[in-house]
């Protein structure tokens, strides 16, 4: 088995004065896909934030090692080019500033951290124009605003493109398949499979199972009030499908 | 994280152009009466029109008041303490050519990054810089002389030109126009001239550095553009100063004129010593500037980069008298630690279906005040007349200020006249997002701030949007902490 790319041990964070995050523990190693599932205001975007060093949460306890370092005395900035990336669940518009440039500069900054040269603009459109096919996204979008006036599978997409483009070595997907149409749904499942290699590892966040049938996970996990009540493997998510959350939360509820 | 007080930490940066140049230098006493106004003119050998002109100005400055509507905040300044002509020495001869001009001078240039020596100029940019108060030297100028562009220091042009002179001089902007003006017009050193021939496209972009470096002098350059029928200029203006501990008057005035189907693009990279972080020191900044749009179809550009002097107070306008003609203002002023910046734009519309468009992107930051002041003026003959204006107020830190005081003043029913404005701030989400695709915090704001800017930046000449953007990345520099 490989060495964990991502743990979390016990981690405890409260927002606003408030606990969100009641002790979630979760290992992730290289070449998996793990699958985070529950209800609404579960904490799952919190989890996948605070991963990712935004600003606002305090950690109240327990630790997260990414590929053997300590993940939380990280700046934001550190963890994407040590190649953590963070697919927004609601990405921002930044008016003016060209979707390419941004794109750059953030491949730039990754292939410093490698002691790369930086890419040559031919090369880097090539490269691009290549991966927008793949993710179906209309040229245009490249010289636009960054998600300025994006449609909401267009900002969807562009996540992947940009995953695509920065090849993280950890990839939260934050409910990238909220909001999409069947078809860019299976476009973007493609997307992540194209990420998907012994190397690499992929959480996703996800309320439905559609995504999973592209994208098959080796393991589920399900987030409710703070805590990992369940976890399993693929058939877990079919049977959220069929029973919904109440089983897994009276069962939880029995417990503590 | 306290964004928004660790963003203000991102402004604190140092001031590069605050070398002083070691050069000898001609300097007359502070002090103005009527006799240094005659000194300067005769300094300058010039003829009795202009000598003559100066003298009413200064007759009239004399019964002027300085303003104080802007909002803005300064301890007086002392006319008198002030010098009001600086040259650097001649070393024998005035300079005949580059290779005459003083080394250090050059020097001082090549720190600027200004770009004198002809063969550098791989740009195509012909450069005038004035120095203090005098033209060092032009470049570029046989290539113009064969498209028929004068392009040569005010000083020069009262002997080459007197007719043009004594036509357009103060055309734009009259002698009484207001007190900085008007004392510009009795003391102005030096500046630069421009006539395009008729039908001529000028070659390439013109461009002048002003540079105040000797201490307790003012400046008080001129300059005055004039684009004969259908032909075309785009001119660009850098200017920047030592840092010094006292304030540095700077009182320029600027005059445009366009000619049937003539268009102007005038774009200014204004850098002047903005003063220390506690607001000490700095150029007091308060410029006159106006085109007309004195023919059909004419139209005048101004762009503005603003990021420099302790106080600006300056309105570049345009008088829309021509048909048809079409006047712009695109503005980035920002306003950082004492900083105070207050600008706009007059667009007067006279002509029938004359337009004009007006975007202004003001930055504060620290104890940074900016104010956005603007008149939109419809005459009752602008049948037709459309303006919009959009202005856009950006943030930083708690301390900072954003006015907007848009005047409009319609006195014909059939114009059409759209403002639209907004402040924000940067916003948290979008710093974050930038530092997830691994931007460090300093260049997420840059490019954040650059976005903000671009509809601005896009007006530029290309490598002037470079400097422009280089330039507001360095006043953005040192932030998070
Ligand atoms: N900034 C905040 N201030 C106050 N409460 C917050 C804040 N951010 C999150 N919370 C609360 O924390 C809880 C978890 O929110 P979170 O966004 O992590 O849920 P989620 O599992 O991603 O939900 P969804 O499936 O709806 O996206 C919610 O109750 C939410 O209201
Ligand atoms: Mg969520």
């Amino acid at each position: 088995m490989n060495a964990p790319l991502l743990q979390i041990d016990d981690l405890r964070v409260s927002v606003a004065g408030t606990a969100v995050l009641h002790g979630v523990s979760l290992t992730v190693r290289a070449g998996e896909v793990h699958a985070i599932m529950g209800p609404n205001g579960s904490g799952k975007s919190t989890l996948a934030h605070v991963l990712a060093g935004r600003p606002g949460y305090t950690i109240t306890g327990g630790a997260v090692r990414f590929d053997g370092t300590d993940l939380l005395a990280m700046a934001p900035e550190e963890r994407a080019r040590a190649g953590l990336f963070l697919g927004f669940q609601y990405p921002v518009e930044i008016a003016g500033v060209n979707n390419a440039y941004l794109l750059k500069a953030a491949l730039n900054a990754r292939r410093r951290q490698r002691g790369e040269a930086e890419i040559d603009a031919f090369d880097f459109l090539n490269m691009v124009r290549a991966k927008m096919r793949v993710m179906q996204i209309d040229e245009a979008l490249l010289t636009r605003g960054v998600n300025e006036g994006f449609s909401g599978g267009e900002k969807k997409r562009n996540e992947i493109l940009q995953m695509l483009v920065l090849e993280p070595r950890l990839a939260v997907l934050d409910e990238t398949d909220s909001g999409l149409d069947i078809d860019a749904l299976k476009v973007v499942g493609r997307g992540i499979n194209t990420l998907r290699s012994p190397d690499r590892a992929v959480a996703l966040v996800t309320h439905y199972q559609r995504l999973l049938d592209h994208v098959v996970p080796d393991q589920v996990h399900v987030l409710a009030r703070g805590r990992i009540v369940r976890s399993g493997d693929r058939e877990l998510a079919l049977e959220l499908e069929r029973r919904g959350y109440d089983w897994l939360l009276e069962a939880a509820a029995a417990v503590a | 994280m306290s964004g928004n007080t660790e963003l203000s930490a991102l402004f604190d940066r140092g001031y590069e152009h605050g070398f002083v140049t070691d050069i000898e230098s001609d300097t007359i006493a502070a002090g103005l009466d009527e006799s240094v106004v005659r000194l300067i003119s005769a300094r300058k050998r010039e003829p009795k029109f202009l000598l003559d002109w100066r003298l009413r100005a200064f007759a009239h400055w004399r019964q002027m008041r300085e303003p104080h509507w802007a909002h803005l905040h300064y301890p007086p300044i002392d006319y008198q303490a002030i010098s009001y002509f600086s040259a650097p020495k001649p070393r024998g001869d005035a300079p005949k050519s580059l290779a005459d001009v003083d080394p250090k001078l050059l020097e001082t240039y090549a720190k600027l990054g200004v770009p004198l020596h002809e063969r550098a100029r791989l740009a195509g940019v012909a450069v005038d810089a004035v120095f203090d108060s005098v033209s060092v030297a032009t470049t570029f100028k046989s290539r113009l002389a064969e498209a028929g562009v004068v392009f040569c220091p005010f000083s020069e042009a009262v002997h080459s030109h007197p007719e043009l002179l004594e036509q357009y001089l103060g055309s734009v902007v009259p002698y009484t126009d207001n007190f900085y003006a008007t004392l510009n017009c009795a003391v102005f050193s030096d500046g630069s001239f421009v006539y395009v021939p008729p039908g001529v496209r000028c070659p390439m972009e013109l461009s002048t550095y002003f540079r105040i470096n000797a201490a307790n002098t003012g400046q008080f350059e001129r300059t005055l553009i004039i684009a004969d029928a259908g032909s075309h200029v785009s001119y660009l203006e850098g200017c920047t100063a030592p840092m010094r501990d006292e304030n540095q008057l700077h009182a320029a005035v600027v005059e445009l004129v366009a000619l049937d189907d003539a268009q102007i693009k005038y774009s200014t990279v204004q850098n002047w010593y903005p003063g220390d972080a506690e607001g000490r020191g700095g150029i007091f900044n308060f410029v006159t500037k106006r085109g007309e749009c004195r023919g059909r179809n004419s139209r005048i550009s101004w762009t503005q980069v603003e990021t420099g002097s302790a106080i600006t107070w300056k309105y570049p306008g345009c008088v829309l008298r021509g048909e048809n003609s079409v006047g712009e203002f695109y503005s980035v002023a920002t306003a950082n630690n004492h900083q105070q910046a207050d600008t706009g734009t007059k667009m007067i519309h006279i002509g029938a279906n004359s337009r004009s468009t007006i975007v202004s992107k003001g930055i504060s930051a620290g104890h940074g005040q900016n104010t956005y002041r603007g008149l939109v003026k419809i005459m009752p003959s602008a049948h037709g007349a459309r303006n919009f204006t959009r202005c856009d107020s950006l943030l930083l830190g708690s301390q900072c200020g954003a006015h907007t005081f848009p005047y409009l003043e319609s006195r014909n029913a059939l114009a059409t006249v759209e403002h639209e404005a907004s402040t924000s701030r940067i916003s948290e989400d979008q710093l974050f997002y930038c530092q997830q695709r691994g931007l460090g915090p300093e260049d997420a704001v840059n490019m954040i701030v650059s976005g903000f800017c671009r509809e601005v930046f896009k007006e530029l000449p290309m490598e002037f949007a470079v400097e422009a953007q280089n330039l507001l990345a360095v006043t953005l520099e040192g932030a998070v902490g």
